[in-house]
């Protein structure tokens, strides 16, 4: 075991928000009640209902797997297989597959399998393995993944995937990434404090499973406990065979960003449109480390997630070790909701996270915290005023980009401007909203431009598409007729030239510009050109013409 | 020009030059002609670039290659409804022309459609199959035919010749649009000190 903790640099910009975390860590992490009524999400995979492996009144046991399942695990899902499987978090009867309200970032809505539970918890046998070590990275993933393990940070990446991938590339450094650094949300570190050895062991399984040489596990400097926890468990016998070191980061948000983090512990920047496996380092979430301690060693799906309940309209706020499916006004009930004072739920931490429209929303795998906030935590959108040009938003982004121009830049719509100016960069942690004394929603104006030059790349696509499909039709068309018309011989030679002719005047276009494209078009149009006319000299066969493979611009 | 009694030494070279000069001044010749032709034809292309390739021939045109062509010399750039304000915004920054409004002889403004078979009316005839510029439709002679919606551009022409009038235009699944910002709305700002 390596010794005591080191502490890391800081990194340019981010901001110090009032961290709102101590209510939510008074108490221990509790386990729930079993609810009455669960609904278990499929995916994020958007597979519906061809993923389902189980029938609507069939009575399902804890820990039964739910969704058809590919065993490969790790290609994604083809064919209405869920690459990451589904798992009842209680025994009880499937009672209907329908649509229902989702906690999460991304989506409001996704199919779930709703679930009447008859209170008995009967559960399916668990195969628990002691050591780990005798097992090869294959068995690890082939473990993981069907288990059904997401990324538990919010990204929702399929670990079992990304793990492989991440094996693939041979990468030197796992980074275990217990930062947090959003206001209100305290998961980790609640986890962490009560459950640090099984944290540390997972991470040492990640480890493993990728084939990385170091595992640094990194945390803020403001959570105590949890410090005092790790160096705890490090040193513990448990830990012997593991090797796992302890960074310490400047408490700072948006320290706990993927990018960001790397920054400040290794000083590595991961170049633009790139990631961290490019320069040999995968990131994972403590959480996420302790689902897969749980999925390996003792052999137990992914069905239960450590959830913060907080925010001034709730008397008792804590975190709840909260079966996959419950819904919130459950949660927010336990926790002694007052309803005449919340405002506003929100998943997520207060910066980053989304408003929740119902509170029948059900806790997925990515929820990390669930916010009922009254009036005078959240005041509400205050008016927006022009730009002072104060520069507060440059100083404070992360990414080191100036949010201010790229305002400028979005009001004038210049995409050409915005993409040079790093505008795909952006992480949207909202560093620059916070800080801007016109209460400009900054982010909300990059995310409107990134949509809009998104979708003019995808219509220029199609239209190429299209463009395609008509010259290959009137080509088609044009050699039916010949063909009907009974002059075989020159005429279908002459038509190629015409075609092949008909796709060097698309190459044209970029005359200014050579490139190696344009140079492969030019050839692929002349060895058409030189094809048709031997065709001709021979007398070939009218079928053996076929039309150079497309690619005009 | 060059004296008759001039040695060897001399009339080689100087015969030399001259069809060295004439040589350069001809493939100067031939490279303006070449510009000429190139800037037409990459006009052409950009024109083309711009339009919307729906092929939908609302503009006159038999596609959007011969429009491009027709703008190229000169014709009105209002005439391609299926563009939408983009392109004739495109057009006109493209061309250096003013803006003017669609000539609403070849049609209005219309959201993005495919066109669906209601595959039960369907006689199997193959009217809408000649009629499609890109191939979207699949079906054989006295077989159902459908469409592939990935591929249909929403150009409207096979639903004039369908004589059971078993083809719809419906709103496709546009993936185009940008993303409703409802959500983002959602974002909030914690109170507190400002650096």
């Amino acid at each position: 075991m390596q010794g005591d903790a080191v502490y890391a640099r800081t990194t340019m910009g981010g901001i110090k928000p009032p961290p709102h975390k101590h209510n939510s860590l008074r108490s221990r992490i509790m386990a729930t009640p079993i609810p009455e009524h669960l609904a278990i999400p499929i995916g994020p995979a958007p597979s519906g209902l061809s993923a389902t492996g189980v029938k609507v009144g069939e009575r399902v046991l804890k820990y039964q797997m739910l969704s058809r399942y590919k065993q490969a695990g790790l290609t994604g899902d083809e064919s209405g297989q869920l690459a990451v499987p589904i798992h009842a978090p209680t025994s009880g009867i499937v009672t209907a597959i329908a649509m229902a309200a989702v906690a999460e970032a991304s989506v409001q809505e996704r199919l779930c399998i709703h679930l009447s539970s008859d209170g008995l918890d009967e559960a399916l046998p668990l195969q628990s393995e002691k050591d780990y070590h005798a097992l090869t990275p294959p068995e690890l993933f082939q473990k993981i993944a069907a288990a059904g393990i997401i990324g538990m940070g919010g990204a929702g990446f399929a670990v079992a995937r990304k793990l492989h991938l991440a094996a693939q590339q041979e990468v030197d450094l796992v980074i275990i990434n217990a930062a947090e650094c959003e206001p209100y949300i305290t998961a980790d570190e609640a986890l962490i404090r009560e459950r640090a050895v099984a944290v540390l062991l997972g991470s040492d399984i990640i480890k493993l499973a990728c084939a990385a040489k170091r595992c640094v596990l990194a945390i803020e400097d403001s959570k105590l406990d949890a410090i005092a926890a790790l160096e705890d468990a490090i040193n513990s016998p448990l830990l012997e065979n593991a090797n796992v070191e302890l960074r310490i980061v400047p408490s700072k948000y948006p320290a706990g960003s993927e990018k960001q983090l790397i920054q400040c512990l290794t000083g590595l920047e991961v170049p633009a449109g790139q990631y961290p496996t490019d320069i040999g380092i995968i990131m994972q979430n403590a959480g996420t480390a302790h689902a897969v301690f749980a999925a390996v060693v003792e052999g137990k799906p992914c069905i239960s997630r450590i959830t913060t309940l907080t925010g001034n309209a709730l008397q008792t706020p804590k975190n709840f070790d909260v079966l996959i499916g419950t819904s919130t006004n459950f949660l927010f009930d336990l926790c002694g909701i007052n309803r005449s004072t919340k405002v506003k739920s929100i998943v997520g931490g207060s910066l980053m996270g989304h408003e929740l429209f119902n509170d029948d929303a059900v806790v997925n795998k990515t929820t990390n915290c669930l916010i009922a906030g009254t009036v005078e935590e959240f005041p509400g959108i205050q008016p927006e005023q022009a730009c002072i040009r104060c520069g507060y938003c440059a100083n404070a982004c992360p990414v080191n980009l100036l949010p201010q121009q790229l305002y400028a830049f979005s009001d004038y719509e210049d995409s050409n401007q915005l993409i040079q100016h790093g505008l795909f960069d952006c992480i949207e942690c909202g560093a620059c909203d916070y800080v801007c004394p016109s209460h400009i929603p900054l982010v909300s104006h990059f995310r409107q431009s990134k949509n809009s030059i998104n979708a003019h790349r995808l219509s220029m696509e199609r239209s190429q598409q299209w463009q395609q499909r008509f010259q290959y039709h009137q080509y088609r068309i044009k050699k039916d007729k010949d063909q009907a018309l009974g002059s075989k011989d020159s005429i279908s030679a002459q038509e190629s030239v015409e075609f092949a002719e008909s796709f060097a005047t698309e190459t044209i276009a970029e005359q200014e510009s050579f490139s190696k494209e344009k140079a492969s078009r030019e050839i692929a149009a002349a060895v058409a050109r030189v094809k048709a006319r031997r065709s001709k000299i021979i007398n070939g066969d009218p079928d053996k013409d076929e039309p150079p493979s497309g690619d005009s611009n | 020009m060059l004296p008759l009694s001039s040695s060897w030494f001399v009339q080689i070279p100087a015969s030399a030059a001259i069809l060295l000069v004439s040589i350069l001044l001809l493939s100067k010749i031939y490279h303006y002609f070449q510009c000429q032709l190139l800037a037409q034809k990459s006009l052409v292309n950009r024109i083309n670039k711009i339009l919307p390739q729906t092929q939908c021939g609302q503009c006159g045109h038999p596609g959007c290659l011969p429009y491009a062509r027709a703008i190229s010399t000169g014709e009105a750039i209002n005439k391609c409804p299926p563009g939408g304000l983009t392109t004739l915004l495109e057009l006109a920054n493209l061309l250096y022309e003013p803006v003017r409004s669609l000539d609403p002889a070849h049609g209005q403004f219309k959201p993005f459609s495919v066109a669906l078979i209601r595959e039960d009316e369907c006689i199997g005839c193959t009217k809408c199959i000649q009629a499609c510029p890109v191939d979207a439709i699949l079906g054989g002679p006295k077989l159902m035919h459908t469409v592939i919606e990935s591929e249909c551009t929403g150009c409207d022409l096979c639903v004039e010749p369908c004589p059971v009038d078993c083809i719809d235009m419906t709103a496709g699944t546009d993936n185009l649009a940008p993303e409703s910002c409802q959500l983002h709305e959602a974002r909030i700002t914690t109170p507190g000190a400002r650096p």
